[in-house]
């Protein structure tokens, strides 16, 4: 049986480490490649480089701490953040990235996920998604970190994504994100009953119990977040033995 | 000095990086004489069968590969691994190396999500130098959605995935091939590289 994953995420900015709460207030807190290093040494199953900036010009930097990471890190390395065309995949793919994570650029062209997934395989498709709730029961999609909502429809947009190929979505819920009170439970039982792909579960991890309650209560096969490890809150070895404790299959 | 098939595959780099990391001595290569003189041979590979076997087949390594095969270690990683068995039906059949009696086929299963893709557990079957110094249980990380069906002789490891799934295989002499990734499998799976160097010398 497969194990459930335990994903921690490292935003970049300007080939340092940060860390948004609800998108804003950014701290800055370091080396990525040592912060990698160190996650990789405590026993994430993959490891998240976000790139926040995803400038033209920061290109350069950014793919130079995904190359300096994959001398170093022997997991599973994704890579997202202002990747829009089939060449940028590629780009990311070769500086050593294993898989590549596509956002806005998937909702305003939802071809990329279908030409990404034919050239270099579903396997190294992830789509990411930031929803929120409508207020009528629903949730919509937003692009360009949470801030321009789309009026697209969760349920049919994550059912679009599988239908083109994509190997994994990763749902971020607005409405949990930096607010730590658990993830949006409800939000990712309703993606996870819509499709078969693997549905990694983000946002709203504030204490050990939210990572065992999100795979005990949902279909989530990852459960990733950001801050709580990065500020050394909890520690991935913790949560892995809380999961364990209550019977779910942890590397 | 472990001699690294450059076909093109996918892998190569993050092959050479672990490697690299564990300061064991490569070389990659698509000459002949590399081969001859490596004390072994790791052949990576992802992608689509028939696809890799023509590449294989351009860079003309292949006697080469099956030659050596009889007298140094050689690993196949991911598709490499499929690579050594008589034949796939991937898109359309085409055969392989035939270092390994068996062949490859789609991951049979209707219930679970093809790729097969996350760390699974090897369930050891058979006592091999590649598993040395490895604590269980033992994780890896895979990524596939064919699988070799062989018969249990050549089988040290596998993995449960509503079936069978041949993780770790041998000829029972200098042949091995992974079904996944140990250059992606954390320490246990540098570990396995470490052995592989061990058993070269």
């Amino acid at each position: 049986m497969l194990a459930k994953r335990i994903i921690p995420c490292l935003d970049v900015r300007h080939g340092k480490v940060v860390k948004g709460v609800n998108f804003m207030g950014v701290k800055d807190v370091g080396d990525p490649v040592a912060c990698a290093a160190e996650y990789n040494r405590q026993g994430a199953d993959e490891i998240v480089f976000y790139d926040i900036v995803a400038s033209h010009e920061g290109r350069g930097t950014f793919l130079d701490v995904v190359r300096e990471t994959a001398k170093q890190v022997f997991v599973p390395l994704t890579v997202g953040g202002g990747i829009a065309t089939v060449n940028d995949m590629r780009e990311t793919l070769r500086a050593g990235a294993d898989k590549i994570s596509i956002n806005s650029a998937a909702v305003k062209n939802p071809q990329l996920i279908s030409d990404g997934a034919e050239i270099f395989g579903s396997q190294c498709i992830v789509v990411g998604i930031d929803a929120k709730r409508d207020g009528k029961g629903g949730y919509t999609v937003y692009v360009n970190g949470g801030r321009i909502d789309m009026h697209v429809d969760l349920l049919k947009w994550v059912e679009e994504i599988e239908q083109r190929g994509a190997g994994e979505i990763c749902l971020n819920s607005i409405d949990t994100d930096g607010v730590r009170g658990g993830f949006d439970l409800e939000m990712l039982q309703a993606v996870c009953s819509r499709v078969r792909i693997p549905v990694i579960a983000s946002g709203g991890a504030g204490k050990l119990g939210d990572f065992a309650e999100a795979f005990l209560k949902t279909g989530a096969t990852a459960a990733l977040a950001a801050s709580l490890f990065h500020f050394g809150e909890l520690t991935i070895p913790q949560v892995k033995a809380d999961c364990r404790s209550k019977g779910i299959p942890m590397r | 000095m472990i001699a690294v098939i450059d076909y093109g595959a996918g892998n190569l780099f993050s092959v050479c990086n672990a490697l690299q990391y564990l300061n064991i001595p490569h070389e990659v290569t698509k000459d002949t004489d590399v081969i001859n003189r490596a004390e072994a041979v790791i052949l990576p590979g992802v992608g689509a069968f028939p696809a890799a076997m023509d590449s294989l087949r351009a860079t003309g390594l292949i006697g080469a590969i099956r030659e050596n095969a009889q007298k140094k270690p050689l690993l196949g990683i991911c598709l490499g691994m499929q690579m050594l068995f008589d034949r796939s039906d991937e898109n359309g059949l085409c055969n392989g190396l035939g270092l390994i009696p068996g062949e490859v086929h789609r991951i049979p299963s209707k219930r679970v999500i093809i790729p097969h893709m996350g760390w699974n557990e090897l369930v050891i079957t058979q006592d091999s130098p590649l598993l040395r110094s490895i604590e269980k249980p033992v994780y890896t990380y895979f990524v596939h959605s064919y699988q070799a069906f062989c018969n249990d002789r050549y089988i040290i490891a596998y993995s449960d995935y509503d079936g069978k799934i041949p993780a770790l295989v041998t000829d029972g002499k200098f042949v091995f091939g992974a079904q996944y990734h140990p250059e992606k499998s954390g320490e246990k799976g540098l570990q396995m590289l470490r052995n592989f160097e061990e058993m070269a010398k």
